[in-house]
């Protein structure tokens, strides 16, 4: 039965990963996320759906074990905040090399270094270009809201099977910390090690005689051969970028100014909204819900009717590249950015986008 | 009275037989390396006892990080250091399986110290073989967390000086104090007698995972005759002389 609850964004996550049946977390602390492992340790589903919840001894044993229960074709995750998910960056481009799905969360802090633990959203170029080594990408979702942490769980851990493909659930330290009302969906059964044989041929489960034996790999020394897989990643990117894009647009319809934001950047810049058309200012948004694939070709036809845009973003200027990439200098696009933690005011973006794109 | 070959090729006069979990991929180990006789016991044992269908392999990164083209069964390959993770992910999610991790010793305890160590602490249920050759040989001969002291390799040109390039790293004596290991053994494969008593540590490792309780380790003493530079029964004189006084071998612990 599907129940309604007021929880943190953190805790959204672990409450939504057991209920979609996953199999195995394995994490290691890390403030503002510690909560998710926190709250699985508490609800203890390794009694109820049997799903296996670790603490590592690091962040690269974390995603490591990732590798090991995805080669297996299980339902794995981890969550973790900016410093940790560098070091899972090794991991993921293993995984993404031996088309491994899994889930990955980032509650993301400011950086560089150690940073601060508060909001921002500067591991955006990290999330969507690849992150780690080689020619890959993550599929990348940026939630909004408590109710989409809890949502892109099951969704994450869909299209990181579909595609074979790791999945990044890209949050910042607001929607992980704040309360909201989320609506949990009903208990999902884990897959039986029989179904996960069937679905998942490639899995490494144990060879038996009516089969040749599997390897989960990412080595391959013949470059002739390696560039013919780098083709097929890029074939399976392609498919994604044609499918996957997902994004949501308010007040377009009639606007001269478009803001493009996502996460809690999107929900400062739709309350910024409010104060510009008050003022009589038309100005829409457009929220991408993937980052990677990035919704380039709606950016192109809304950016089109434009007389300016402006990327709203927790960082000094990184999706800001992707929209003007998108945008091919026909209309002015600028970025708005406070960073290091700190979260911009409404009020800050509406005079943002009037100095920068009206003209003081 | 001359002998045809096939005469003698019967049955009854077999002394050795492939085993069937071997494929028949030529291993690419240099001549004198200890890595193909350890996985010929590897995949004998696994025959022997019947469970080539519930083993999953994790392989390094080194000179054995094809070892999934020789042994017929599942296998996954990890980063560098990182097979004691994969490992303990597999035993939790599939506790109906045997788990074997197969390092060298740059893999394991250098690289991978932290994820060795953790997983024998937590008692993974796996076995983990860990192949000593006291050098990288796959990058070309540099030092090792086990190089001796005062021996040569290519970034320690003049022989280990433990003043400037640190001490041999005894792994296995410290997984041995962890709660977490309920065997741990070092052997070598450098003659008959070895060989026979390497596959009997390693099918005891084997077995003890039938009662889950914890990491069985079994440290095999090599020969990496490229790395060394030394022809195959000088590298097993070497290591006689100079591998087995400071790397002692035998049970080190059994519960
Ligand atoms: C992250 C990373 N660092 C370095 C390397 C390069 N490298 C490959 S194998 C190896 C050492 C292998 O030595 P060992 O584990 O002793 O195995 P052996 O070849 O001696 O059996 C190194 C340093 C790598 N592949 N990945
Ligand atoms: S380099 Fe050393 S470890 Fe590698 S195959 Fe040759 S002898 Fe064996
Ligand atoms: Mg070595």
């Amino acid at each position: 039965m599907s129940e309604l609850r007021l929880m943190k964004g953190n805790e959204a996550i672990a409450e939504a990963a057991i209920r979609c049946g996953a199999d195995g977390y394995f994490g290691y602390p890390i403030t503002p996320q510690s909560e998710v492992m926190e709250r699985l340790m508490e609800l203890r589903p390794w009694e109820s759906t049997g799903m296996v919840v670790l603490q590592a001894e690091s962040e690269v044993a974390s995603i490591n074990m990732l590798y090991g229960g995805a080669g297996c074709g299980k339902r794995v995750m981890t969550s973790s905040s900016s410093p940790g998910i560098s070091l899972m960056q090794e991991g993921l481009s293993y995984m993404a090399g031996a088309e491994l799905p899994c889930l990955v969360v980032n509650v993301v802090r400011g950086g560089p270094g150690l940073g601060t633990i508060q909001p921002s959203q500067s591991d955006y170029f990290q999330s969507v270009k690849g992150g780690g080594h080689g020619d890959y990408k993550l599929i990348v979702l940026a939630p909004a809201s408590v109710q989409e942490m809890a949502d892109f769980v099951e969704l994450g851990f869909d299209l990181a099977f579909k595609y074979r493909n790791p999945a990044l659930i890209l949050s910042d330290g607001m929607i992980g910390q704040m309360m909201e009302k989320v609506e949990l969906k009903p208990q999902q059964k884990r897959w039986t090690d029989e179904e996960v044989e069937k679905m998942h041929p490639w899995a490494t489960t144990g060879k038996p005689a009516s089969r040749d034996y599997n390897i989960i790999t990412s080595v391959e020394l013949d470059s002739e051969a390696h560039e013919v897989f780098n083709n097929k990643l890029q074939v399976k990117y392609r498919e994604m970028e044609e499918k996957e894009v997902r994004f949501e647009t308010t007040d377009v319809e009639d606007a001269e100014y478009l803001i493009v934001a996502y996460g809690s950047s999107a929900r400062i810049s739709a309350a910024a909204i409010e104060i510009l058309r008050d003022k009589g200012i038309k100005v829409g948004l457009l929220r991408p819900i993937t980052l990677y694939p990035f919704p380039t070709k709606e950016i192109q036809r809304l950016g089109a009717k434009m007389k300016g845009i402006l990327s709203v973003e927790m960082s000094s200027g990184q999706m800001v590249e992707d929209v003007r990439l998108a945008i091919e200098g026909k209309v002015k696009v600028e970025h708005f950015g406070r960073y290091g933690g700190v979260i911009p005011s409404p009020d800050e973006v509406a005079d943002a986008l009037e100095q920068k794109l009206i003209g003081g | 009275m001359s002998v045809l070959i096939e005469d003698i090729k019967k049955a009854e006069n077999l002394v050795h037989k492939k085993s069937s979990v071997l494929t028949d991929k030529v291993m690419h180990y240099c001549p004198g390396c200890s890595h193909g006789v350890v996985h010929k016991l590897l995949a004998e044992v696994i025959e022997e006892m019947g469970i080539q269908d519930k083993t999953i392999g994790v392989a390094p990164v080194g000179c054995s990080v094809f070892i999934y083209n020789y042994l017929a069964i599942d296998w996954q390959e990890a980063a560098h250091g990182r097979a004691p993770a994969l490992g303990t992910a597999i035993s939790r999610l599939r506790p109906d399986r045997f788990v074997v991790t197969y390092q060298g010793d740059g893999d394991l305890a250098a690289i991978g110290t932290a994820e060795t160590i953790h997983a024998c602490n937590r008692g993974e249920n796996m076995v983990m073989i860990f192949i000593n050759n006291g050098i990288y040989g796959m990058t070309g001969g540099q030092m090792a967390p086990t190089t001796l002291e005062g021996m040569k390799a290519s970034t320690c040109p003049f022989g280990r000086d433990p003043q400037t390039d640190g001490n041999p790293l005894k792994i296995t004596e410290i997984v041995a104090q962890l709660p977490g290991t309920n065997f741990v053994t070092r052997q070598a494969v450098h003659s008959a007698a070895a060989v026979r008593r390497t596959k009997k540590a390693i099918r005891k490792a084997f077995e003890k995972q039938k009662e889950k309780t914890g990491t069985s380790f079994v440290e095999v003493v090599s020969t990496c005759s490229s790395g060394w530079k030394m022809n195959p029964v000088d590298s097993n004189n070497w290591m006689e002389e100079n591998m087995f006084p400071f790397y002692p071998l035998g049970d080190i612990k059994d519960v």
